[in-house]
């Protein structure tokens, strides 16, 4: 009889330890998340700001400045789904990096000091997303791999554990490898 | 992520290595203070074999006085050291440059999923920079203005990632608990050992010897006792130094590895950790009692120049050289694994 009520005890005690280990792996993936979603605000916020202050010196760059402000709005109406998410917030990245690159040819929006608090702002946001996402990408991995090992697999149903999608760059302009051009030819203006 | 179970084996260990500390601590205080004891007690049995010393006077002292001091030096000692450098809290930047180090810190307690620690800036132009606190809530990072102004974005952003590593491996809750033990174990041993010299030695001496040569078989244990007893109290401070110092070494290359862990970025600590080599100076600013915590030894000793047997012992830091070559390494992995695919 005591041997069994001790082999009941110990199976008990392992369903509930393996049960909160797999519950405190959720909540964390859903904070890191949040923390994506914080940094992901921060940047929609200051966009307009940046748009408005190198507004009057880029005359010609309305499309650039315009592809920012489109990607902005896109981002902020979708979805709280992790693909759509990814989805525009990958374009908006696409669209802030052109704008930074055509930024550099303008002398005069380089050296305002205005100019440079924001550039940090953003580029500092820029890296919170993508040590946030890094983040986001290493608890849930965890998460998804507690979830599916035995013999913890066995109390995921209990948990209502289930695989939390990662966020991978989509974005095909995002993966290639930036094509520097190192012949001094006059470049075309684009 | 395969640096995972690295990180919470680190975690665990330090757990484990700071419940070592404060055990071989309680050990160490229970021998200074019981030891004496010991010896008082086989000294004072008369002829008929009755002991007059029964209360452990010493030793209760001993432990109230060691743990009153190092509780005072565990809670107070992050701010002290803060203090004692000169740090200032950054808290509304006014330069690009202190904007930028408040955004990196902040950028790096996201990637190790921290709370922000608080910024200090110590005005020095030696660039360095250290960690402390109790724990990864209350922490502390502090960077000399010299390395805001060294290093680019990229480089101040690996130390920091280096300081953050300290701080969730626990690093800083064991060295500040280290430093408080350490301390204590210095000061009595120190205070001790001049009570034994001085007035109060002769008076305990006296007693000893006179009461030593009546007793019979207690004379020969007491004197066993009090010459191990001595040798610890001249040791101690010697050895736990040593054993502080052998364990703030090899902290460092796990920081290093930590930190391009949160930075993917190991060229740019590499960078960093040259540019600090580079500027000669000693860190005037920052003093002994907090080199442990620095990125790069403050005071420049030649210990740390070397690996070797002498340089394992009295240095607090791994050779530069060979952290850079570590990281170089690592830098080439990641360029050779990243070329592949493009």
């Amino acid at each position: 009889m005591f041997p069994f009520i001790l082999v009941v005890v110990v199976i008990v005690i392992w369903v509930v330890v393996a049960y909160n280990g797999l519950i405190a792996l959720k909540n964390q993936t859903v904070n890191a998340w949040k923390q994506i979603d914080v940094q992901l605000k921060r940047r929609h916020d200051l966009i307009p700001n940046l748009v408005s202050t190198v507004k009057g010196s880029m005359e010609f760059e309305k499309e650039t400045l315009q592809a920012v402000i489109d990607a902005r709005s896109k981002a902020m109406s979708g979805g709280g789904g992790v693909r759509d998410t990814v989805a525009a917030e990958g374009a908006l990245t696409g669209a802030l990096g052109k704008l930074f690159v055509v930024m550099e040819q303008y002398p005069d929006l380089k050296s305002s000091q205005n100019v440079r608090d924001l550039q940090e702002e953003l580029s500092s946001t820029e890296n919170k997303i993508a040590f946030a996402r890094q983040l986001y990408n290493d608890v849930a991995t965890s998460y998804n791999t507690k979830q599916q090992q035995f013999p913890t697999n066995l109390v995921a149903g209990l948990a209502k554990a289930q695989i939390a999608e990662l966020w991978e760059i989509e974005d095909q302009a995002e993966r290639a490898v930036p094509q520097v051009d190192l012949s001094l030819k006059p470049k075309p203006q684009a | 992520m395969s640096e995972a179970p690295n990180l919470f084996a680190q975690q665990a260990k330090n757990r484990r290595q700071t419940a070592a500390w404060i055990a071989f601590f309680v050990l160490f205080f229970a021998w200074l203070g019981f030891g004496g004891d010991v010896a008082l007690y086989f000294g004072s049995i008369d002829e008929y074999g009755r002991a007059h010393y029964t209360v452990p006077w010493m030793g209760i002292v001993v432990f109230i006085i060691a743990s009153l001091v190092a509780w005072n030096s565990w809670s107070r000692g992050p701010k002290r050291i803060l203090w004692s450098t000169g740090a200032v809290e950054l808290t509304t930047p006014r330069t690009t440059e202190e904007k930028q180090l408040l955004n990196v810190v902040e950028e790096m307690a996201i990637a190790a999923g921290l709370p922000r620690p608080k910024v200090y800036l110590v005005s020095d132009p030696d660039p360095n920079a250290f960690a402390t606190g109790h724990g990864p809530e209350t922490a502390t990072i502090a960077v000399t203005s010299g390395l805001v102004q060294t290093l680019n974005r990229e480089e101040l952003q690996a130390v920091v990632g280096h300081e953050m590593a300290h701080i969730r491996n626990l690093d800083v809750r064991l060295m500040t608990m280290i430093a408080a033990l350490v301390g204590v174990i210095v000061v009595l041993s120190d205070g001790m050992g001049r009570m034994f010299r001085g007035g109060g030695g002769r008076g305990l001496g006296a007693l000893l010897g006179g009461r030593g040569k009546k007793g019979g078989g207690g004379g020969a244990i007491m004197l066993v006792v009090l010459v191990l007893w001595l040798i610890t109290l001249l040791l101690a401070p010697l050895i736990s130094r040593l054993m502080a110092m052998a364990i703030s070494r090899n902290r460092e290359y796990l920081a290093d590895a930590t930190s391009v862990q949160l930075t993917r970025n190991p060229a740019a600590l590499a960078a960093a950790l040259q540019k600090i080599e580079a500027a000669e100076t000693p860190t005037t600013s920052i003093r002994g009692g907090a080199a442990h915590l620095c990125i790069a030894d403050p005071l420049g000793r030649t210990a740390n120049l070397r690996e070797g047997r002498l340089a394992d012992l009295f240095g607090t830091h791994p050779p530069m050289v060979k952290r850079i070559t570590i990281l170089r390494g690592m830098a080439y992995q990641q360029a050779k694994t990243a070329a592949p695919g493009a």
